[in-house]
């Protein structure tokens, strides 16, 4: 099964139990989706359920409320995260905020799924990572799916929970062959030990973790360590406590995340890590992000603007030998 | 239209009228804070399109006090929202731009100008699709009639069949930049004629704003499809308490409080033989008296715990896991 295949199998279910459960967004219908996610539902479960929408993305968002306080579980699907700057007023002032202001009267059970990430020489516009932008806002839950197993449990929760989600996917995880694992009892705000180790605890997602996976076998050996390796499904709510158990066992920290560096998601989990773990910690901890700058078409500048597998290994072994592991 | 309606009409003018004026003291001695913005003048369309329109969900606009009273919330919930406290309508988390009723089918006021009007017509989708006939009401001011997600919206409603009314309050003021320096077309109902029928009317004048909501109603809720009213109103008072209001001359002030709508419906009531001043000074009592209530319940009611602001954020499932 391919990644975008789990997401697809997640929607299917969840629209053949739940008939409130839509889905709209750009082509998502006829077209059968630009990363071809919701192919197939269309032919399923007709026009009225999988909306075919007007290039708007604001309004996709904001008629996905309206949806929700008219009885529906929309899942809206933008195109690219790119895009989603364009929908910002609906996502940060209205759907994060709506719980609140109303004083609990109003609840919005909605989803905004969209992929994310360098993909292949798409330019500055359509290359970009921002989990930061949506992480930042009290009461916006963003889940992250990093392989099939989270795509699939994970957005059938994320349709069933009473709360807005930002759903991130990753363009160049589409279509990666993976297996969806059993397990019913996912649970997509517990992070997962994809990797026990001793050593050093490595907090990753989305296509960073299978590059860091990559990496593990090469510094492992280096440094001779175990790594202990955590795969996030939410970066908002953030589960410390996986990693505080963690990082207590291994006191050294690392995350690895493909934003600019400046200002990012990954700044903030090393802010809670130093503020709540600073005396169990051996080492400074560590951030391997792509560098600030907008990422460029030409793939050799492309690559050296984001982690690979050998520049996360390269990086963990220069920080680990100048921290005397 | 019937007696009874006319002398709600009166009274929730009135409501509003005397609710909004006493706010505006409330708010000079200190009492309510932020933004406040007065729908004083405004009323006949608040209170008309509300009560022409019946059942379906309403969407409206930061200005949302005469709408949330004609809706049905109470005016001690509203003057204590504003108050700031724990016996408001959103527990006084939200504030004069954040009322919000589902179970009146009242979807608030936004402080971000336009953006309900996507809700509107989601909610409209939702409601069709689940096989409900009433019609959803989205109301804005003339400033919305510029900015993008107004267009998108009409376009989408009309595009997807969705019976949603389309209010404009033209009030001819974007804050201080009047609508002839904003819009480069002067009369706003033709900015969506090419959607759908599309209208001007005096919104100073209760029952022409009765008679065109109920037509829009009827029409929206058979032809399954969206339709647009232009209400020609104004607003007394600044944009906001915060606004000086000196970019308007006293002569059209003048032209417009002689239009006031409270004082119209009152005197064409009586003329019509609607109701009599006896009736009228019934109301005016009775309204001074639950303003005086509502007042004295915002200043009572206690002020919402600390625990409160850790409140609201997320459902059950995900505040148990925030640490």
């Amino acid at each position: 099964m391919l990644y975008r295949e789990a997401l697809n199998r997640a929607l299917d279910e969840m629209m053949e139990k739940d008939e409130t459960v839509v889905v709209l967004g750009e082509d998502v219908g006829f077209y059968g989706g630009n990363y071809r996610v919701t192919e197939g539902l269309y032919a399923k479960y007709g026009e009225k359920r999988v909306i075919d929408t007007p290039i708007a993305e604001n309004s996709i968002v904001g008629n996905a409320i309206g949806m929700a306080l008219g009885g529906l579980r929309p899942v809206a699907e933008i195109m690219t995260v790119n895009f989603i700057l364009i929908a910002m007023d609906q996502i940060v002032n209205q759907m994060a905020k709506l719980r609140y202001m109303s004083g609990g009267k109003i609840e919005l059970p909605m989803v905004v799924r969209t992929p994310q990430g360098v993909s292949k020489q798409l330019a500055a516009q359509h290359s970009q990572s921002l989990e930061r932008f949506f992480t930042s806002v009290p009461g916006l839950i963003t889940m992250v799916a990093s392989d099939a197993t989270a795509a699939y449990y994970g957005l059938k929760k994320a349709i069933e929970l009473d709360d807005p989600v930002i759903f991130l996917e990753h363009e160049l995880l589409y279509p990666m062959k993976m297996e969806i694992k059993k397990r019913e009892n996912f649970d997509p705000f517990r992070a997962d030990i994809v990797k026990e180790g001793k050593d050093i605890t490595v907090v990753s997602y989305l296509k960073m973790l299978h590059d860091t996976l990559k990496a593990v076998p090469v510094f492992e050996k280096e440094l001779n360590v175990s790594v202990e390796v955590i795969n996030l499904h939410s970066l908002n709510p953030l589960d410390m406590e996986t990693i505080a158990n963690s990082v207590k066992k291994t006191k050294r920290f690392v995350v690895v995340t493909e934003e600019p560096k400046t200002g990012s998601f990954a700044a903030e989990v090393v802010s809670k890590v130093s503020e709540e773990l600073f005396y169990h910690l051996d080492a400074p901890p560590l951030r391997i992000c792509g560098e600030d700058v907008p990422t460029p078409y030409n793939r050799k500048l492309e690559l050296l603007s984001i982690p690979t597998p050998e520049k996360i290994a390269q990086q963990i072994v220069y920080w680990g030998r100048e921290h005397g592991i | 239209m019937g007696k009874s309606i006319v002398e709600r009409a009166y009274y929730l003018m009135k409501l509003g009228r005397v609710f909004e004026e006493r706010a505006k003291e409330e708010y000079m001695k200190g009492n309510i804070s932020g933004f406040l913005h007065l729908a004083i003048g405004e009323e006949a369309v608040h209170v008309g399109a509300t009560l022409a329109f019946g059942k379906g969900d309403i969407f409206v606009h930061y200005r949302e006090h005469v709408w949330a009273l004609a809706r049905g919330i109470s005016p001690k919930s509203l003057m204590a929202e504003l108050f700031g406290k724990k016996t408001g309508v959103s527990k006084g988390k939200g504030g004069s731009m954040h009322l919000y009723e589902p179970l009146l089918n009242f979807y608030g006021g936004n402080a971000i100008v336009g953006a309900q009007i996507p809700h509107a017509v989601g909610a409209a989708y939702a409601r069709k699709y689940l096989g409900h006939t009433e019609g959803v009401l989205v109301a804005f001011g003339d400033g919305a009639t510029n900015a993008g997600n107004y267009y998108e919206s009409l376009n989408m409603a009309a595009l997807w069949e969705l019976p949603v009314l389309f209010v404009n309050e033209n009030n001819l003021y974007a804050i201080g930049t009047r609508i002839d320096r904003a819009s480069a077309v002067k009369e706003l109902y033709k900015k969506a004629k090419e959607f759908m029928p599309a209208e001007r009317v005096d919104g100073m004048d209760f029952f022409q704003v009765y008679d065109a909501v109920s037509r829009a109603k009827e029409y929206i809720e058979r032809e399954g499809k969206p339709y647009y009213i232009e209400f020609l109103t104004y607003r007394y008072e600044p944009h906001s308490m915060s606004d000086p209001g000196d970019y308007r001359s006293p002569r059209e002030l003048k032209v417009f409080h002689d239009k006031d709508p409270v004082e119209f419906l009152k005197r064409e009531g009586i003329k019509r033989g609607l109701f009599d001043e006896n009736f009228v000074k019934e109301i005016d009592e009775r309204v001074e008296e639950e303003i005086e209530e509502a007042v004295k319940f915002a200043l009572e009611s206690p002020e919402p715990e600390d625990s409160e602001l850790f409140t609201d954020i997320f459902c059950e499932v995900c505040t148990d896991v925030v640490p």
